[in-house]
């Protein structure tokens, strides 16, 4: 398949007087249309600065992003190609409603018509969370949080999706359910998702591909596509396959360079 | 699932029932203590004063201020020099709230900017603002203006350095997520900074109603005719203790109204968040 967004001989470095601080070094990468990518590495790796490279936030310093054969600057003023992105924390702000959280994409957009409030309806309907639309964010469970943060996310329509550590504040089991939910949520409307996880079982868990990145400043040090014989529905289902023990084993001595205790 | 709240009111049980029983206790026993204090000052006071174990030309009276103030009201001067003092502090703190909030959101908005006022406002923060009001009467006169310019003064500099410090420790990701759904700068002013920070601005209006009040007594005190800080002023230069210790009561009373309108404000916002 054809890839939507590639990254060629992309690095970013990060400056203060103490000196230079490389975060990203020839990353080369490249993610196809409706594909489910996660990106693992160690702690602090640059991982986040990638999604910041990517979603138009910060300028690539070396190298070069095309998302549907447009640069950086192009496709971020291109209204069509509107690009999702997750955080690490669903920063839902307590002074709005659950509702009018949702519609803060729009608001800033200027797109508050009819239509789109409607779509937001119906993904609060789909997602569950229709009855609690006009309570405040801390009436909500963690992972019923994580579903307004990703209503609130594809309520812009992107065109693709990333996805900064997500779960990353949730708790073992609901990170584990939650995770499952929204990734089938993504893959059943077909979006093109980005996901950076430091969570090797969740990557493989959720991922088509997994993309394995070195300590900091980042390379791309392997790849691999992820396939199984049993539907993604059931995480706890997939972790106990064959072909996940074998996924898992393989990552995890990439990760840590063969060796096996810290 | 979520929190839910439910419509029916879950039956209290006795050993909550006895918590809330020696809390209200508590409660009173506080409150009765306050009480106690007060009056028993006032009756040592009252009897030190009667039975001349300290001089009543000096230190006044609790009979005494009474009497003064009984006839404040009657002539009316309560209201002239209360009304003033009043006027003067809410036109301060109005004055402050409004430039404190504007100059602490172009602060934050324009980071040169901020960079670049950073050692004048800490040094104009620093200054004794006592040490402006004799410029300030050269400058406006003696009349209102001046005693309003010198209740901005006290409380402006650092309003200003509080807020901006605290706009700038909002949770950047907050703004990061701002930028992210297509927002500008000033998106994330309107949306994220400014709605965040409402907490902070009633606790700064909390500090700034009881600075203005400084300020307008320091005025007072060197340009005014009327007003309570006039009053405390004329009133230690002709030994008339009862019109000097009255005042200071009526300020407290001021004081504590203001500090009470503003903590129902916050509670209000409370409950409303």
């Amino acid at each position: 398949m054809q890839p939507i967004l590639s990254l060629r001989d992309v690095s970013y470095s990060y400056h203060n007087l103490k000196g230079e601080t490389p975060a990203l070094s020839h990353i080369n990468l490249q993610v196809s249309e409706g594909s489910f990518v996660a990106v693992v590495g160690p702690s602090g790796c640059g991982k986040s600065t990638l999604l910041s490279l990517i979603s138009g936030l910060l300028p690539p310093e070396d190298g070069e992003i095309l998302y549907r054969g447009l640069s950086s600057r192009d496709y971020c003023a291109d209204s069509a190609l509107k690009i999702g992105y997750m955080l690490q924390r669903d920063h839902l702000f307590e002074w709005r409603t659950v509702y009018q959280n949702l519609i803060l994409g729009l608001e800033l957009t200027h797109n508050l018509t009819k239509e789109n409030t409607d779509y937001i309806l119906k993904l609060l309907n789909d997602y569950g969370l229709y009855s609690f639309k006009d309570k405040k964010p801390s009436e909500l469970s963690g992972g019923m949080r994580q579903r307004a943060a990703l209503i609130r996310t594809m309520a812009i329509r992107p065109d693709l999706l990333l996805l900064d550590e997500p779960f990353s504040a949730l708790d073992f089991q609901t990170r584990l359910f939650v995770s499952a939910d929204i990734a089938n949520i993504i893959r059943k409307t077909g979006k093109t998702a980005l996901l950076i996880t430091h969570d090797l079982s969740e990557a493989i868990t959720l991922a088509d591909r997994v993309i394995v990145l070195s300590k900091r400043p980042a390379s791309v040090k392997r790849e691999m596509s992820i396939l199984y014989e049993i539907s993604r529905e059931d995480p706890l289902a997939i972790r106990s396959t064959a072909a996940y023990q074998e996924y898992f084993n393989q990552l995890w001595e990439v990760l840590t360079d063969g060796k096996t205790t810290v | 699932m979520g929190k839910q709240r439910s419509n029916t009111q879950p039956p209290v049980s006795e050993r909550q029932q006895n918590f809330l029983r020696a809390h209200h206790r508590h409660h009173h026993r506080i409150t009765c203590g306050r009480f106690l204090l007060l009056f028993c000052f006032l009756g040592f006071w009252e009897t030190a004063s009667r039975m001349a174990w300290i001089d009543s030309f000096f230190f006044s009276s609790p009979s005494g201020i009474i009497q003064y103030l009984g006839q404040m009201l009657t002539d009316g001067s309560f209201f002239t020099h209360t009304g003033i003092t009043l006027f003067e502090t809410i036109a301060s703190f109005v004055l402050v709230t409004v430039l404190s909030l504007v100059s602490a959101t172009l602060l934050w908005y324009q980071n040169s900017l901020s960079e670049i006022l950073e050692p004048y406002l800490v040094v104009l923060n620093a200054l004794p603002k006592s040490a402006l009001a004799p410029l300030l009467i050269v400058w406006l006169g003696t009349g209102a203006n001046t005693i309003i310019v010198a209740g901005i003064s006290v409380a402006v500099f650092g309003s200003i350095i509080s807020l901006y410090t605290g706009f700038c420790q909002v949770d950047p990701e907050m703004c990061k997520l701002i930028y992210t759904l297509g927002g500008s700068r000033k998106d994330a002013l309107a949306k994220v900074i400014l709605p965040s920070s409402v907490p902070l601005i009633l606790s700064s209006m909390k500090v700034n109603i009881g600075l203005s009040l400084v300020g307008v007594i320091i005025g007072e005190f060197l340009a005014a005719r009327r007003g309570l800080g006039y009053l405390i002023i004329y009133g230690s230069q002709v030994f008339q203790l009862n019109m000097v210790i009255t005042s200071i009561i009526i300020l407290c009373a001021i004081a504590m109204l203001f500090y009470k309108l503003i903590q129902s404000a916050e509670h209000y916002y409370r409950k409303k968040a």
